[in-house]
């Protein structure tokens, strides 16, 4: 390749969040034709680095970036995502993005429909322009061509299998004359493996005409099936670059995972693998929309920290909110050697589990109720705790006196930041909110304890000392935690033992002492795929 | 997909899409011989209810289109056609002249009205059509105090026809004796001993066209990929609120020449009443038609005005010869009236409840089912 | 300054605005000849009335069912109720008693079945709540004219088949409860003792309910109903109890009403009753998904104040009948500017 100005450069990039640090020092090259393979763990910082590509207002009402963007050198600074897309700039996203009642063309040319001038438009302006439906599809078959695949223009987008939906989703965005760069996150996420390799073919075939490609996926395979270089982020920073032909699947995952552990975890050392089991899954299935479990059985043994990790989406937090009865799930769940019912939150609580929800927000707390409220609500409901019966038990008269006790003794035990236990939960901060959900988890006192992403989204100091928590309790009251989180450190940090899932399977189950690269290996379903070879 | 099986689909597919004209059309041939009603006068009711009542119904289509549901708003407009119809009777400007002044003069009333309903459903996404409903009741409250007080009083009333004894505000029913059929007959047509309003029908086929072709622009398309997923449309650049705030001041202003049609032919205007049911029978009629909450068609328009009309000729009639009170039957059409748009409405959405769960299905892996 | 800015934001702008309004109609009533201890009476009177009707918004808003435009539907339970007990002959204490006795099971079965559907069709609550109500009145109508009663009292006199569209409850229970314990001061001041101890007595009940473990699901069910569930909650279960209690209050509600009116109104009469019960709750600071006793007294008192006081302050004022108009703005508007309101995002 001739020494050339790179189509685009992203020089320095540097971005916080709230104080947060989550990109450092970025520098990204790409040259026309060439594709480019992102590779890194969620929240290496991939998305924040595709937003400040595309001007996503997420980024301007942070505060900006520093660091510099430049295209055929020069530089630019979108406003928004059409800036991005006048520039020749498209993104195909993980979820469709596509009108169901509309065809193929309508929507490959949807917002930028060819028009006819007609005698109203003078008046009226050009909405009332008619639509040249003829040069439309024409379009639009030159740009599905190009593809290399066969859908027809005229398939409304709601009949068409998913495959399609994802190639009229590449369509749409290649069918602008001023397409230079394409990026794609997780393109083949819900596509069969031939679909994905119909895919694969097409954007090698799109990287011929001159379009340049970034292709963010976890599936490694198809990185170095396709991709020119790959670059791999690790907490914000590019911590290696490199062409393909120079590395293997094992370099790149464990560049991906691999950090120096320092926090050995202390747990380890007293864990004892004889000790009976509390907990046996066998065969689950999770209806949990994006992240299906498709095929899951473990033991978890009495008293331990039993971690689950993995990349998003791959069915790791369907495990927890399947067993507790959440979303829609089949298989079996044992619990002191007696089978729970599934599908039936109350069942799951009543057999002495409790459940952290990784959406705080959403399903964790009661946002406009009072803190005691929120802690000894479960409890409440589910064991009848905090309650007076009256006129011999035929009225269960709520005990706010035993609530407000119980609400103190963990505000004070957890050291939550609050004005009173009157206060409504939306106005605590994130780490304080997740106390208040560990609260009213411990209330119930459960046997088995499932924490998911418990620090999702709660700045570092809160991080610490919300494991700190988990770890008092597991060692204090003996209590088995099944945590599920997306940061393999903080597993290995306070975990006995740490099983991967990967495309809904665990992949494979190691101590926190096993290598990063192991790890990461488990993480990209490398290790799976070779046991299926052999099958 | 062979022929043969595709045409017994067809035929089973046409009963289950268009259930309720057929169910109404079996209650109505059930009822027609209990009326006693001749053939010769249905039609000619038929004929003059279509030219009455399609461009009304006609005014929903868009709002659908636009996926704003039932615009039970379509009030506001019939209330600027009134104020429009008083203000030229005021001018005492009669004929087919003053017809279409009552027109011009109301179009900016409605075009602010389309106007305040848009920005209003915009902040109400989800429940458009419960606040469309109580945003008319609201409306209608401001009416009454623009027409029984404040004309007379600050808007000059100078017609001592048409205000009331004590000086100010506006009589109870006003006859538009100068504007009366002054459409309807403006081409005079008789086939048989039928007249035909020529230029009432023309008006309408040309409002049909005009649907017809506004689908086809830009502005129409929008509407469609608005109505269909709001949050791709606004992806992809279309402006959705200005979009739909648009589809309802169109609607708006279409009622409102609805209802000028409407008053024209029955010739009074009751001043506090003649817009009371304008949105619930038009909704009604549509529904009937076949329509659903989000698809109706200019076909289902004309099925839905001639069935929904002809229940409301004969039930009274059927009513008294089967139980021996002409009550019942009224009291019937009203229930089937409301009866008809609740149904509606709790098929529409139980469907969206279904559709959702069958979407969040349709993530779930193959292995397990 | 900070605390007022606070107070006004706690209160909402059309509370403050309808609380002004209804306070400088009091201060000007003595000028133009209005009796303000005549209109306070009336005022209560009409709070009395109306709040039963109003505290059945309670139950449905707390779990998320919305605004119940679906009262119609309790309040014909509540004409069955009192129909029935004419027909059977029942007075006084009796009559009454019986007639929310006799209510009851229609209550009971119209709320179960109303509470089903609703649970099928979330989301839409409300604009199902308000045809459902529309068209059950309307099949009403029809049945008022074809079921058999036969109390003279009550059907048409003069050879008409059916019930007549009011029915005096002279002779029955009129003012059975506005009687009991009334106290009066002067000729133009009465307190409703019996009615606002009934009153009274509603809310006690619902404010206890509230406080049972049932109650305090429900109101978590409208507060997230995902997290209700997360916490073992039969979220429909809520529901259908919460559709059941406000139908029955509607039920109840209209009979206190009717004992003070002194009329049974049939036919259309229950039509446009949900309007001004929700406008009411809405006035007293309830929103869409949240509401409390307190709402239903401050805001009763304040809609029931208004419609109360503008007829006789502004007709004797300018000379002219505003108060329909003026009803028809503050309670549509009302219901209006709270579904604008952003709420939680629903599920």
């Amino acid at each position: 390749m001739t020494e050339q100005q790179p189509l685009l450069h992203m020089q320095g990039i540097t971005k916080e969040y709230f104080g947060n640090r989550v990109l450092t020092d970025v520098t990204l090259d790409i040259n026309r034709g060439e594709v480019l393979g992102l590779v890194g763990e969620n929240g290496a910082g991939k998305s924040t680095l595709m937003n400040i590509l595309f001007g996503m207002s997420v980024i301007v009402q942070t505060g900006g970036y520093t660091g510099s963007v430049s295209i055929d050198g020069k530089e630019v600074n979108f406003q928004n995502p059409f800036d991005a897309l006048k520039a020749g700039i498209g993104m195909v996203h993980q979820e469709f993005s596509l009108i169901p009642g509309f065809t193929a063309t309508e929507n490959i040319l949807l917002n930028g429909e060819i028009l006819h001038d007609n005698i109203v438009t003078k008046i009226f302006g050009p909405r009332l322009k008619t639509l040249n439906l003829p040069e439309m599809r024409a379009i639009a078959e030159k740009s599905i061509e190009l593809l290399g695949v066969e859908i027809s223009p005229d398939t409304l987008v709601a009949e068409m299998p998913v495959g399609h939906k994802q190639f009229t989703e590449l369509a749409r965005e290649i069918h602008r004359p001023e397409m230079k760069l394409l990026v794609l996150d997780e393109p083949t996420a819900v596509l069969t493996e031939s679909e994905a390799q119909v895919l694969l073919t097409s954007l090698r075939r799109l990287a011929a005409t001159g379009i340049a490609i970034i292709f963010i996926t976890h599936r490694l395979q198809e990185i170095l099936d396709i991709c020119d270089r790959i670059v791999i982020l690790r907490d914000g920073q590019v911590v290696k670059e490199v062409a393909t032909s120079d590395t293997d699947i094992g370099q790149v995952a464990e560049l991906m995972v691999g950090r120096s552990v320092s926090a050995k975890s202390a747990a380890t050392e007293d864990y004892n693998e004889s000790t009976e089991t509390i907990l046996s899954v066998d065969q689950l299935w999770v209806d949990m929309p994006g992240e299906t479990v498709r095929d899951v059985s473990l033991e978890v043994h009495k008293g331990e920290i039993f971690g689950i990790g993995g990349l998003a989406g791959q069915g790791k937090l369907g495990i927890p909110n399947g067993i507790m009865g959440l979303y829609p799930a089949g298989g079996a769940v044992i619990l002191h050697g007696k089978p729970t019912r599934l599908n039936d939150p109350a069942a799951a609580l009543a057999a002495g589990m409790a459940f952290v929800s990784e959406d705080r927000r959403g399903v964790g707390l009661l946002l406009e109720e009072a803190l005691d409220w929120n802690i000894a609500f479960t409890a409440m409901q589910a064991q009848n705790k905090f309650l007076r019966p009256l006129l011999g038990g035929l009225i269960q008269w709520r005990d706010d006196k035993a609530i407000q006790n119980v609400a103190t003794e963990y505000i004070k035990a957890l050291d939550i930041k609050c004005t009173s236990t009157d206060q409504p939960a939306q106005e605590l901060s994130g780490g304080n909110q997740q106390k208040i959900c560990l609260a009213k988890a411990f209330a119930v006192q459960p046997d088995v304890l499932f924490v998911s992403e418990p620090t999702r989204g709660i700045d570092v100091g809160a991080k610490a000392l919300v494991l700190e928590a988990l770890r008092t309790y597991n060692r204090k009251n003996g209590t088995t935690i099944i945590m599920i989180s997306s940061e393999l450190e903080e597993l290995r940090s306070i975990c006995d033992r740490i099983a991967i899932v990967d495309e809904g399977r665990i992949a494979g189950i190691l101590p926190p002492s096993a290598t990063a690269k192991e790890f990461g290996l488990l993480m990209i379903g490398k290790v799976k795929s070779e046991a299926n070879s052999h099958e | 997909m062979t022929r043969k099986t595709g045409f017994k689909d067809t035929i089973s597919r046409l009963f289950i899409g268009n259930a309720v004209p057929i169910m109404f059309i079996i209650l109505i041939a059930f009822a027609i011989p209990l009326s006693g009603f001749s053939s010769g006068y249905l039609i000619q009711e038929m004929v003059t209810r279509l030219g009455r009542d399609s461009f009304l119904v006609l005014s929903l289509l868009l709002p659908i289109m636009a996926g704003m549901g039932l615009n039970f708003g379509i009030v506001l407009g019939a209330m600027s056609g009134q104020i429009g119809i008083i203000l030229v009777t005021n001018w005492g400007i009669s004929g087919v002249g003053g017809l279409f002044l009552a027109m011009a003069v109301a179009t900016p009333l409605a075009v602010l009205m389309g106007w305040i309903a848009g920005v209003v459903l915009n902040r109400a996404k989800g429940r458009e059509m419960v606040t469309s409903l109580i945003l008319g009741y609201f409306i209608n409250g401001v009416y009454q105090l623009v027409v029984l007080y404040i004309m007379g009083k600050i808007i000059p009333i100078k017609n001592s026809a048409i205000v009331l004894s004590r000086g100010y505000g506006i009589r109870n029913a006003i006859d538009l004796k100068g504007m009366r059929q002054s459409l309807d007959k403006l081409i005079p047509l008789k086939i048989g001993d039928i007249p035909i309003p020529v230029a009432t029908f023309i008006f309408i086929a040309l409002l049909c066209l005009f649907i017809w072709w506004f689908a086809k622009t830009k502005l129409g398309h929008d509407m469609r990929a608005v109505g269909q997923d709001m949050a791709v449309a606004e992806d992809s650049g279309i402006k959705v609120e200005r979009t739909r705030i648009i589809a309802i001041i169109l609607s708006t202003v279409l009622a409102c020449y609805g209802q000028i049609i409407f008053l024209q032919n029955i010739g009074t205007l009751n001043t506090y009443n003649s817009h009371d049911q304008t949105a619930t029978f038009a909704v009604a009629a549509l529904l009937i038609g076949g329509a659903s909450v989000v698809r109706a068609s200019i076909p289902n328009v004309f099925i839905g005005v001639i069935l929904f009309h002809l229940m409301f000729v004969v039930a009274p009639v059927a009513g008294k010869e089967l139980m021996g009170s002409a009550m019942i039957g009224e009291y019937f059409r009203v229930f089937v009236s409301y009866g008809i748009i609740a149904v509606s409405i709790v098929l529409y959405s139980w469907k969206r409840v279904k559709e959702r769960e069958r979407a969040r299905r349709s993530l779930r892996g193959t292995k397990e089912l | 300054m900070n605390s007022i800015r606070r107070f006004i934001e706690k209160a909402g702008w059309p509370r403050i605005i309808i609380a002004m309004l209804l306070l400088s109609l009091f201060i000007v009533a003595p000028s133009v000849g209005v009796r303000v201890d005549q209109s306070i009476t009336d005022t209560i009177v009409r709070f009395g009335m109306n709040g039963i009707l109003v505290l059945g918004m309670v139950p449905m808003v707390q779990t998320g069912c919305g605004l119940n435009f679906g009262l119609p539907l309790g309040i014909i339970a509540g004409l069955l109720g009192a129909t029935i007990s004419i027909e059977l002959g029942l007075t006084g204490l009796a009559g009454f008693a019986g007639a929310m006795v006799l209510a009851a099971p229609f209550a009971l079965l119209f709320g179960w079945s109303y509470g089903k559907l609703l649970n099928r069709v979330k989301g839409d609550e409300m604009m199902i709540a308000t045809y459902v109500g529309f068209s059950s009145v309307s099949f009403m109508c029809m049945m008022w004219m074809l079921l058999p009663y036969h109390s003279s009292k009550m059907i048409w006199g003069y050879g008409g088949a059916g019930l007549r569209t009011t029915i005096s409850l002279e002779g029955f229970w009129l003012h059975i409860l506005d009687n009991f314990l009334t106290v009066r001061i002067g000729s133009n001041f009465m307190f409703p003792t019996g009615m606002i101890l009934f009153f009274a007595f509603m809310a006690l009940i619902m404010w206890a309910f509230f406080h049972t473990k049932t109650g305090t699901a429900m109101t978590a069910v409208g507060s997230n109903p995902d997290y209700a569930r997360a916490a073992g909650i039969n979220v429909d279960k809520m529901r259908t109890i919460s559709v059941i209690m406000s139908t029955v209050y509607g039920a109840i509600g209209i009979l206190v009403f009717q004992q003070s009116f002194g009329f049974i109104q049939l036919y259309n009469g229950p039509f446009f009753m949900a309007l001004p019960a929700v406008a009411a709750i809405l006035i007293g600071g309830a929103s869409v998904n949240k509401a409390n006793i307190t709402n239903v007294v401050i805001g009763t008192i304040l809609f029931q104040g208004i419609l109360t006081m503008t007829p006789s302050v502004i007709n004797s004022a300018i000379q002219s009948d505003l108060s329909e108009v003026v009803r028809i703005i503050v309670s549509d508007g009302m219901i209006v500017y709270a579904l604008t309101r952003v709420t939680r995002k629903s599920r």
